[in-house]
């Protein structure tokens, strides 16, 4: 640990040196989130705005994820980041670990504004997301209902596109082998409902084609590499939007997650990002979202301020959260270390 | 020694200094702390002292002493850095699977009660389990080889003995063997077509040379990230290459070049053909041109002056391409995770996941340290064979 340190510490030492022939200058608030159009959108909404507000610039930067991208940040001290979108379980797990700053819900119009899942000392929920199975609907007209559809390469030929992670995959096997959406986790919990998923991956593995960012599995749809894919909803409404595809979501066993804002500890300008996260808050501008991205929107008054034609895509609206599973951050944080080198030794048999 | 002579000495050393102390930064000094963070595990005795004090006089198979228990209970009541809690947390639970939310709720229950002796199992049910412990009393130990046999799919069971792991669980020896055998066939795949190409470069003259070179030249020039989209485009199902074979009706149904081995190879080839390229070529200029005209003039047709004269001396561009070529193959993440299959997915991703995905920085220095003693070892036997050959010659 202290050699790690050790390495950034030193790091920091050349980095200094070299910033000394520079003047010595604040960083402007750095907000990192995910990419692609729901970055654009945010930029439009949330970064230009608060930046006109505040009459100080906002640098927006991308990144893919990964806890140990922010740990080492947060441990070498003086981040350069401030405010980050992170998924439920590197919120649970950086929470765990003092790695955010407290998140202060006075600031933001209090606890119940939220819905509850978005609520966490040390994140405030930016979007409610799922990922779900996505079809071309002008080359399958009678489209997929569910898992087992997507495992059934007899009725409906062609590759298939899945995340590359245990996560949502071992989840999406067990749906498509029967198993109630509610009842995923009870039976992913013992070794023989782990078995029983890997069985399951075992039928689709040679149809399987594996995605590792966003923009991929809608790639594949649309260069007809895959006949199926799990892609985030927003991308696929997105991609209809921009491209002028028929891009089907199927609601039925999908997961949906809170992604939520979050402070780096130690960070520069974290005064200034609580200011963000509280204007990124505020219903009039988050409901302001939808139009850009259809992810669903944590503050319940911003949800009511969506107009209709945008609703029916999010993830938060009734009839498609009907069938759908919410993701259990405490099955994942325990298992996500062992279950990957479970599923990196299944892929690579 | 005279003075002058010492003064030049030091002189030279200044002038090296910097290089020296580049090197030790940026190289020596990563290296020896990732060999380092492989063996080392001292998040458990800086954590839990009291439990490290008596974890020596348990056998890690009876029941756990209440001297441990209760140890481990005053020591979660010690602590007071939220960072080396998180750290022990994440080591707990890279041993054993289930320690994040045992653990947040056992610290839940310290800090309602915080003296006096805590029935652990009453709190949670999976205290009843010796495993729990024996992942507890294992790690306050400040050095562990338990992430360098992880990397080698070994592990200690419970009696402290080395056993292999069972093959569903883990597969890094496999992916480093086959990091290690698509190195070798990209480097051959390299050698095919860069020897040819190199000697064509270095027999033309002006334009013709500027060309060819700027073709090998202009690759290296761009992003690995866009060759690898670009190769991408090519020979996808219904890419360039397939469209065109279907079109002139040479295939029925398109080859499948993408997400399998070939794939990689060709794409792989393509961005490190440079490197075998431009040491080949150097080698080739240096080879005075009167010699195939000597051979022939001695009465050896061209395919015995090219065997016995033309490819013995270029053969040491090839090993110092090879090398390079190798060595930077066997590191490559980009090109297989985007082309390759799941079969194609070689050692650097596994370290990438470890690392970047959870923060696992022991697992990930050991697979490091496996995979530079496996470089080194080939290194040294593909140095001792050329040496061979250039002595017997």
């Amino acid at each position: 640990m202290r050699s790690r340190i050790g390495i950034l510490a030193m790091g920091g030492v050349v980095a200094a040196a070299i910033g000394m022939a520079a003047p010595a200058q604040a960083r402007d608030l750095t907000v990192v989130s995910w990419g692609g159009n729901y970055q654009d959108g945010q930029r439009e909404i949330y970064f230009k705005p608060f930046a006109e507000k505040t009459g100080k610039p906002v640098l927006d930067e991308t990144w893919d994820g990964g806890y140990g991208v922010l740990q080492a940040k947060a441990k070498a001290g003086n981040p350069n980041w401030d405010v980050v979108q992170v998924e439920v379980e590197e919120l649970a797990l950086g929470c765990a670990d003092g790695i955010y700053e407290k998140i202060d819900w006075e600031k933001l119009g209090g606890e119940d504004k939220f819905i509850p899942s978005a609520v966490n000392e040390c994140g405030a929920g930016a979007i409610v997301w799922s990922t779900a199975i996505a079809y071309d609907s002008e080359k399958i007209a009678e489209g997929p209902q569910s898992w087992a559809d997507f495992w059934d390469v007899q009725k409906f030929p062609g590759k298939r596109s899945l995340r590359k992670g245990p996560k949502y995959t071992l989840e999406f096997a067990l749906m498509a082998d029967g198993v109630p959406p509610a009842e995923i986790y009870d039976v992913l919990g013992t070794d023989e409902g782990v078995e029983r998923a890997f069985r399951k991956l075992d039928e689709l593995k040679p149809n399987i084609v594996w995605w590792e960012s966003g923009a991929q599995p809608l790639q594949f749809l649309a260069s007809g590499e895959v006949a199926m894919a799990s892609a985030y909803n927003g991308r696929i409404t997105g991609i209809n939007r921009s491209e002028n595809r028929k891009f089907k979501v199927v609601w039925p066993g999908s997961i949906y997650a809170v992604d939520s804002w979050a402070i780096l500890k130690g960070a520069e300008n974290k005064d200034a990002g609580m200011e963000f996260i509280a204007f990124a808050s505020q219903p009039e501008n988050q409901a302001k979202l939808p139009q850009y991205v259809a992810y669903g929107l944590p503050v319940k008054a911003a949800a009511e301020m969506v107009p209709a034609e945008y609703k029916a895509d999010l993830p938060t609206e009734p009839d498609n959260m009907k069938d759908a599973l919410a993701i259990d951050v405490d099955f994942w944080i325990d298992n996500a270390e062992a279950l990957t080198q479970r599923f990196n030794a299944w892929l690579a048999q | 020694m005279s003075e002058t002579s010492l003064k030049g000495r030091l002189g030279a050393l200044a002038l090296v200094a910097p290089l020296v102390l580049f090197l030790a930064i940026f190289f020596a000094w990563p290296l020896v702390s990732m060999l380092k963070e492989s063996v080392s595990d001292p998040v458990g005795s800086h954590a839990f002292p009291l439990t490290a004090a008596v974890a020596g006089d348990w056998d890690r198979q009876s029941e756990p002493p209440e001297a441990l228990k209760q140890a481990f209970v005053d020591d979660l009541r010690a602590i007071d850095d939220q960072q080396l809690l998180g750290d022990a947390v994440r080591r707990l639970n890279s041993a054993q699977n289930g320690f994040r939310t045992l653990m947040s709720r056992t610290i839940r229950a310290v800090e309602e009660q915080p003296e006096g002796p805590l029935d652990l199992v009453a709190v949670d049910r999976r205290w009843a389990d010796v495993r729990f412990w024996r992942a507890v009393a294992d790690s306050t130990n400040p050095y562990t080889d338990r992430y360098l046999l992880a990397a080698l799919d070994y592990e200690r069971d419970a009696s402290g003995r080395i056993s292999a792991l069972p093959a569903e669980t883990s597969a890094n020896t496999a992916i480093l063997l086959r990091t290690l055998g698509i190195g070798a066939v990209v480097t051959l795949a390299c050698a095919l077509i860069g020897l040819p190409y190199a000697m064509l470069v270095a027999s033309v003259d002006g334009w013709k040379r500027q060309v060819l070179l700027g073709a090998v030249l202009l690759p290296l020039w761009t992003s690995l990230l866009v060759r690898t989209a670009a190769w991408f485009i090519l020979l996808q199902e219904q890419g360039l290459i397939n469209d065109t074979l279907m079109s002139l009706g040479l295939i029925g149904s398109p080859l499948p070049l993408i997400f399998n081995r070939l794939g990689v190879v060709i794409a792989m080839t393509h961005v490190l053909l440079p490197f075998m390229v431009l040491p080949i070529y150097s080698v080739l200029l240096s080879i005075p041109r009167n010699l195939m005209p000597a051979a022939a003039s001695l009465g050896a047709p061209p395919w015995r002056a090219f065997l016995r004269v033309l490819l013995p001396l270029s053969l040491r561009g090839v090993v110092s391409g090879s090398l390079l070529v190798f060595m930077t193959a066997i590191g490559y993440y980009i090109t297989p995770a985007l082309i390759g299959g799941a079969q194609d997915q070689m050692i650097s991703s596994v370290i990438a996941f470890y690392a970047i995905g959870s923060a696992n920085w022991g697992m990930a220095g050991a697979l490091g340290a496996i995979l530079l003693v496996a470089t080194l070892a080939l290194y040294t036997v593909y140095g001792r064979l050329s040496a061979d050959r250039a002595g017997g010659r």
